[in-house]
C-alpha cells in the first residue's frame, strides 16, 4: 500500500480506470498475453483488478505483464493500462522485492562492475555453471541475453576524441546515449557522434549517469525518481538552449514521459529536458527534410528487419528511422510488424519469464530470419540483446547503416 | 393446493423478517417464512449500505445511537463477513448551519456511549483523500459498510439449521381467524399459482413498508405505515472510509464506500405506494450537489446506478404525515391484541437494517409476552454459518479468489469477478431464480458496464446448464437488461455514455436482443 496521498494512490485512483468500456481490444494487442495462459491480460490485471485493489497485494501474477506499454498504446479509451500496472506491481514489491529485480535494475552498477576485467565477466556470464548459479540464486535465467561489455567505455573513447573536420556548421548538438551505451553498446555511441560530426553538428557530451528506467520497471520507485533527477542535474550542466541528441531509445522515453506518468515526477527541469530530448533519427530526418543537411551518402544494398521497439511507439513519434533508412539509396526496410522482441527491459532475463519472452518475441525472431538473417535493427538495447540471443544475427541501431552510407565504416 | 403447518409464520422476507424466523427457530419454535419475492429485494436490497457507528443520531435520538453501536459490534461477532471495517468520519464545514453542532455532537456521543475520536483534519485526509478538504472539525467513528444481502442469505440460513423453512415468491393473501385469534394464512406461490395454507397460532407481521396491507389482511384497523422514500446514487467506488457531514441529519449527508461503488444518499419524501418509488431529476440533481459537498469532484465520477427504497416507519400521531425525517427512528411494535382484539399477531416497523436483529428480537420477546412461554434470546452469540467472528469483508476477497481459481474456471462477470462456478452452483441450488435474484448473491451486473457483457453470458450459461428453456431465457435476459437500465438512465452521462453505447451496439447491434420472440407469459 502507498501512502494514501501519493502519486502512485492518486494515479491508481485517477479517473483513468475508469474510462474502461470493457471493449477489449488491449486484449487482442498484449504480446504476453497471446503466449501465456499465466498472465490475465491487460483488461483483467489493469482497471479491472484496479477496482478490487484496497488492502493487501493479492494478485501476484500481475507481475507477468512485461510493461512493453502496447495495451496503453492501443486503448481507445485513454486507459493508462501499463502506467498501471507498473505502479500497482509497485505497491506488490514494495515489501517482498526479489533482490534479482535489485540487482538487475542498477544497469550502471553492473557495466562498471563488470568493465575492469570485461573479458572475464562477460566469459563467466556465459560459463554455464556460473549462469546455472545465477538461475538458482538471484533468478535470472541462465540463458538470458545477457549484456556483452565492452573493454572500453564510450567516455573513455570520447576523452581521447578530437572533433572531425566536418562539425560545426549545423550548430551544437548535446549526445545523450544512457548507461547501456556507455557500458555496453559503445559502438552505437561511437557512431552517433562520427555521424553527427559528418552532418556538421558540433557535438557535447556531458557526464551522464543512469536514468533509473530498469528501477521503474522493477518497481523501485524511490531510487528510480532520485537516478532520473540526478540525471536531469548533469544534462543541465550542458548549455541550455541545445537540443539533446538521443540513441538511447527507452531512457529518452523516461525523460519524456514516463518519470512523470509513472512514477510522478513533476518538476520543470525535467520536462525542460524531456521537451529538448529527440530521438536521433527523428531529429535527422527532420534536419534532412528541411534541407539543412549535407546529406551525401552512397548506395548500400541491404535488405533488413527493423523492429520499433515498444517503447519508442510509446512516445508517439511514428517511425522516424524507416523514413531515415529510406532515403539511402539501395536500403530495403522491412518492417518486422511484431509488436514487443519479449524483453521489455529485464522482463525477459528472468527465469520464470524466459520461455515467455521467447514466445513473445517468436513471429519477430522468424521475421528477421526470413529477410535478413545476418542483419536487422532496433532502436533500443535490451531489445537488441534479445534479437541477437535469439536470432543469431547482428542486431544494430538504425544509425549503424547511416553510419555505413556516409563512408564512415 | 399445499398445506402446511407452523407455530409461526413471519411474513415478509427483509432483513426483519429473516431475523425474527431465526430468532424464533433458535428459541425452538417451528417457524415458516413468506416473502411475496426473493429475500431482502424491498427496502433491504435498496438502502443505503450503511453500517451505522450510532453517530448520526446522537444528537437528535441518542437511544438510537446507543443501540446501532451496540448492534454495530454484534454484527462484527455473527455476521462478519457481510460488514467492512470502512471507519466512518463526520465534518464540519465553514459556514454550518448550527455552528455549534460540533460541541453538541461529542456530548451526545459520550451520553450515547457511541466511540467517538475528534481528529486533526489533515490526518482525516489521509485516512480518506476525497474528504472536502475545507473540513474544519473531524470526528472519527466505527462506521461501516454492510451488504444486506448477504446479512439476510446468512441469517436465513443459520434459521434452516434450526429447522425453519424459507419460502421465497410465497405471497401472503389472507390471515385466517377465528374466535379472536390468529389460525393461519394464506398465501400463492408465486412462480406456479398454487395456493399455500399455513396452519399456525402466530403471525409476525415483518412487511416493512407494506406491513400495513398485510395487517389489513387479518381485518385489522389499518397501521397507518408511511413510506419515506429515499434514493441514493452509486458512483465507481472513488472513496474507502464513511463521508459524513457533521449537521443535524438531513438529505445527502453520507457516502458510502460498499464493495466497488462508493454511495450518496439520500432523500427523504413521502410515498403513497412502496410499490412504485418514482426517482425524480431534481433528487439526482440534489444528491449530485450533495456529493460535491461531501467529496469534491463528485460530479466527475462515473455513475452507475440509482435506486431507491422506502423506509418503513409506523405512523407515530406527535408528528404530521408528511415529515417522516423526525420520528423516531426507534423500532414500533403495534401488538394486535390490545389494538384490535385479535390474539396472535404482531406487526413490527420502523428501525435500520443495523439493529435489525434488536427488533427480531424485540418482536418475539413481545410473542413470548403474548403466549407466556419465555426462551433467551441467542441471536447475539452464535455467528452465522459461513461467517467467524472478525472476519470481515474486504474489496480484495474476489480478486484473491480468482488469483486462485482463473486457470480453471472462467469468468463470467468481468466487472464484479463473478465465475462460472459461483454462477452455475447457485442456480443448482436455486434454478428457478431470475437473473437478478442471482444478481443481489453474486453482484452479477453490478459493476461499470452494468449487465453489458455478462448478461447474455448468464443467460445463455443457465440455459446451457438445462436450468431454462430457451423462452425463459430471453425472458430473463430482458427482464435483466430492463432492470439495469431503469437504474442506469436516470445518472446516465459522462463517462457512462460510452459503455451504454458499446453495450447498446452489442445487445442490439450484435444480439439483436430487441426483436427476439416476444413473451407469452410474464417472466417471475
Ligand atoms: C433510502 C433508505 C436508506 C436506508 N439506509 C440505511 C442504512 O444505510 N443503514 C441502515 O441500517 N438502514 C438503512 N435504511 C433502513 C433499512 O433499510 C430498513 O429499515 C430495513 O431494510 C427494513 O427491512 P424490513 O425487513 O423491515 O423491510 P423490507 O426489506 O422492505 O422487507 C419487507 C418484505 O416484505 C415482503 N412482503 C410485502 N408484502 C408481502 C406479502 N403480502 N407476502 C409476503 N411478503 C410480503 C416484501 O417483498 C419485502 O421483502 C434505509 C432505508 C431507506 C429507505
Ligand atoms: S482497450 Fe481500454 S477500454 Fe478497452 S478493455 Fe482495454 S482498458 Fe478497457
Ligand atoms: S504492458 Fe504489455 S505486457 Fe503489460 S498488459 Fe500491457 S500490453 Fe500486456
Amino acid at each position: 500500500m502507498f501512502e494514501p496521498t501519493s502519486h502512485e494512490a492518486n494515479l491508481l485512483a485517477r479517473a483513468s480506470v475508469d474510462q474502461c468500456v470493457k471493449c477489449t481490444i488491449c486484449e487482442t494487442q498484449c504480446p504476453v498475453m497471446a503466449v501465456t495462459p499465466l498472465f490475465a491480460g491487460p483488461k483483467f490485471v489493469g482497471p479491472q483488478a484496479e477496482r478490487f485493489r484496497h488492502g493487501e497485494s493479492v494478485d501476484h501474477t500481475l507481475d507477468y505483464c512485461s510493461s512493453c506499454g502496447t495495451c496503453t498504446l492501443v486503448c481507445p479509451q485513454g486507459v493508462k493500462i501499463a502506467e498501471l500496472n507498473s505502479v500497482a506491481r509497485a505497491a506488490m514489491k514494495r515489501d517482498h522485492m526479489p533482490p534479482r529485480d535489485r540487482l538487475i535494475s542498477r544497469t550502471t552498477l553492473m557495466g562498471q562492475a563488470m568493465r575492469p576485467i570485461a573479458p572475464l565477466a562477460n566469459a563467466a556470464l556465459r560459463a554455464a555453471p556460473v549462469r546455472v548459479l545465477a538461475e538458482k540464486i538471484a533468478g535470472i535465467h541462465r540463458d538470458a541475453a545477457m549484456p556483452v561489455s565492452s573493454g572500453q567505455p564510450f567516455h573513455a573513447w570520447w576523452a581521447k576524441h578530437q572533433p572531425a573536420p566536418t562539425a560545426g556548421p549545423a550548430g551544437t548538438v548535446i549526445f545523450f546515449h544512457g548507461c547501456a551505451g556507455d557500458y555496453f553498446e559503445v559502438a552505437t555511441s561511437i557512431q552517433a557522434v562520427e555521424v553527427l560530426e559528418r552532418l556538421g553538428f558540433n557535438v557535447l557530451v556531458p557526464k551522464q549517469g543512469c536514468c533509473g528506467m530498469a528501477l521503474q520497471s522493477n518497481g523501485l520507485y524511490d531510487t528510480a525518481r532520485a537516478w532520473v533527477r540526478r540525471l536531469v542535474a548533469d544534462l543541465e550542466k550542458a548549455p541550455q538552449d541545445l537540443v539533446i541528441v538521443s540513441t538511447a531509445g527507452s531512457c529518452q522515453g523516461m525523460l519524456k514521459h514516463e518519470a512523470r506518468e509513472i512514477m510522478g515526477v513533476e518538476d520543470e527541469s525535467l520536462q525542460a529536458i524531456g521537451t529538448r530530448t529527440r530521438d536521433i533519427c527523428e531529429f535527422l530526418l527532420e534536419k534532412i527534410e528541411a534541407g539543412q543537411l549535407n546529406f551525401g551518402v552512397k548506395r548500400l544494398d541491404v535488405t533488413v528487419t527493423y523492429h520499433a521497439p515498444c517503447q519508442l511507439k510509446g512516445q508517439g513519434m511514428g517511425q522516424p528511422a524507416v523514413e531515415l533508412l529510406r532515403l539511402i539509396p539501395g536500403v530495403t526496410v522491412v518492417e518486422s510488424g511484431a509488436t514487443c522482441c519479449g524483453i521489455a527491459g529485464t522482463y525477459g532475463f528472468k527465469k520464470e519469464k524466459y520461455e515467455i519472452a521467447k514466445a513473445v518475441g517468436q513471429p519477430l525472431f522468424d521475421k528477421v530470419k526470413e529477410v535478413n538473417p545476418k542483419l536487422a535493427l532496433c532502436d533500443t538495447e535490451t531489445c537488441r540483446w534479445q534479437i541477437r540471443q535469439h536470432t543469431g544475427a547482428q542486431v544494430e541501431h538504425p544509425i549503424y547503416l547511416l553510419h555505413k552510407a556516409l563512408g564512415l565504416s | 393446493m399445499r398445506q402446511l403447518s407452523a407455530d409461526v409464520v413471519v411474513i415478509g422476507g427483509g432483513t426483519t423478517g429473516v431475523g425474527v424466523v431465526r430468532d424464533v427457530a433458535m428459541r425452538g419454535y417451528k417457524a415458516i417464512l413468506l416473502d411475496r419475492a426473493d429475500l431482502a429485494q424491498g427496502t433491504s436490497g435498496r438502502f443505503h449500505g450503511l453500517l451505522h457507528s450510532g453517530g448520526r443520531y446522537v444528537v437528535t435520538d441518542p437511544l438510537s445511537g446507543t443501540e446501532c453501536a451496540e448492534e454495530n459490534a454484534i454484527l462484527g461477532h455473527i455476521q462478519a463477513g457481510a460488514i467492512e471495517r470502512t471507519g466512518g468520519l463526520f465534518f464540519t464545514l465553514p459556514g454550518d448551519p448550527d455552528p455549534d453542532w460540533g460541541d453538541k455532537f461529542l456530548a451526545g456521543a459520550a451520553t450515547a456511549k457511541v466511540p467517538v475520536e475528534e481528529i486533526e483534519p489533515s490526518r482525516a485526509l489521509k485516512l480518506e483523500p476525497r474528504m472536502n478538504p475545507t473540513a474544519e472539525r473531524v470526528f472519527r467513528v466505527e462506521d461501516g459498510s454492510v451488504d444486506g444481502w448477504q446479512l439476510a442469505w446468512s441469517a436465513a440460513a443459520s434459521a434452516k439449521q434450526y429447522g425453519a423453512q424459507i419460502l421465497t415468491y410465497t405471497k401472503a393473501t389472507e390471515i385466517t381467524t377465528a374466535g379472536g385469534r390468529v389460525t393461519g394464512v394464506r398465501a400463492t406461490d408465486a412462480k406456479t399459482g398454487e395456493d399455500v395454507t399455513i396452519d399456525c397460532g402466530f403471525v409476525l407481521n415483518c412487511a416493512g413498508p407494506w406491513a400495513g396491507g398485510v395487517a389489513a389482511m387479518a381485518g385489522c384497523e389499518p397501521v397507518a405505515v408511511v413510506p419515506g422514500r429515499g434514493i441514493m446514487i452509486a458512483a465507481d467506488r472513488f472513496t474507502n472510509v464513511v463521508l459524513n457531514l457533521c449537521v443535524k441529519p438531513a438529505d445527502g449527508d453520507i457516502i458510502v464506500p460498499c464493495h466497488g461503488v462508493s454511495i450518496i444518499g439520500t432523500t427523504d419524501v413521502k410515498a403513497d405506494d412502496p410499490d412504485h418509488l418514482p426517482i425524480p431529476a431534481d433528487e439526482v440533481q440534489k444528491m449530485l450537489d450533495a456529493g460535491e459537498k461531501l467529496a469534491p469532484g463528485f460530479r466527475q465520477q462515473r455513475l452507475l446506478h440509482v435506486w431507491t427504497g422506502a423506509r418503513p416507519l409506523i405512523k407515530d400521531d406527535r408528528v404530521a404525515a408528511s415529515d417522516t425525517r423526525h420520528m423516531s427512528r426507534g423500532m414500533a411494535v403495534v401488538d394486535h391484541s390490545t389494538r384490535d382484539g385479535l390474539k396472535g399477531l404482531l406487526t413490527i416497523g420502523g428501525g435500520k437494517l443495523t439493529t435489525y436483529r434488536l427488533m427480531a428480537e424485540h418482536i418475539v420477546d413481545a410473542m413470548e409476552d403474548q403466549t407466556g412461554d419465555h426462551h433467551p434470546c441467542r441471536t447475539a452469540e452464535e455467528p452465522c454459518p459461513g461467517h467467524e467472528p472478525g472476519r470481515y469483508f474486504a474489496l480484495n476477497h474476489r480478486l484473491k479468489e480468482r488469483e486462485a481459481d482463473r486457470l480453471s474456471d472462467q469468468i463470467i462477470c468481468e466487472c464484479e469477478l463473478m465465475s462460472r462456478t459461483m454462477f452455475t452452483d447457485l442456480l443448482k441450488e436455486q434454478p428457478n431464480a431470475t437473473l437478478d435474484d442471482l444478481r443481489r448473491q453474486l453482484r452479477l451486473g453490478m459493476g461499470p458496464c452494468q449487465g453489458g457483457f455478462c448478461s447474455s453470458r448468464a443467460a445463455g450459461l443457465a440455459f446451457e446448464e438445462g436450468a431454462i428453456d430457451i423462452e425463459r431465457a430471453t425472458g430473463l435476459l430482458r427482464l435483466f437488461l430492463t432492470n439495469r437500465w431503469y437504474g442506469l438512465w436516470p445518472v446516465l452521462n459522462g463517462q457512462q455514455v460510452a459503455q451504454a453505447a458499446l453495450d447498446d451496439w452489442i445487445l442490439q447491434g450484435l444480439l439483436d436482443i430487441g426483436h427476439l420472440p416476444a413473451q407469452t407469459k410474464e417472466v417471475i
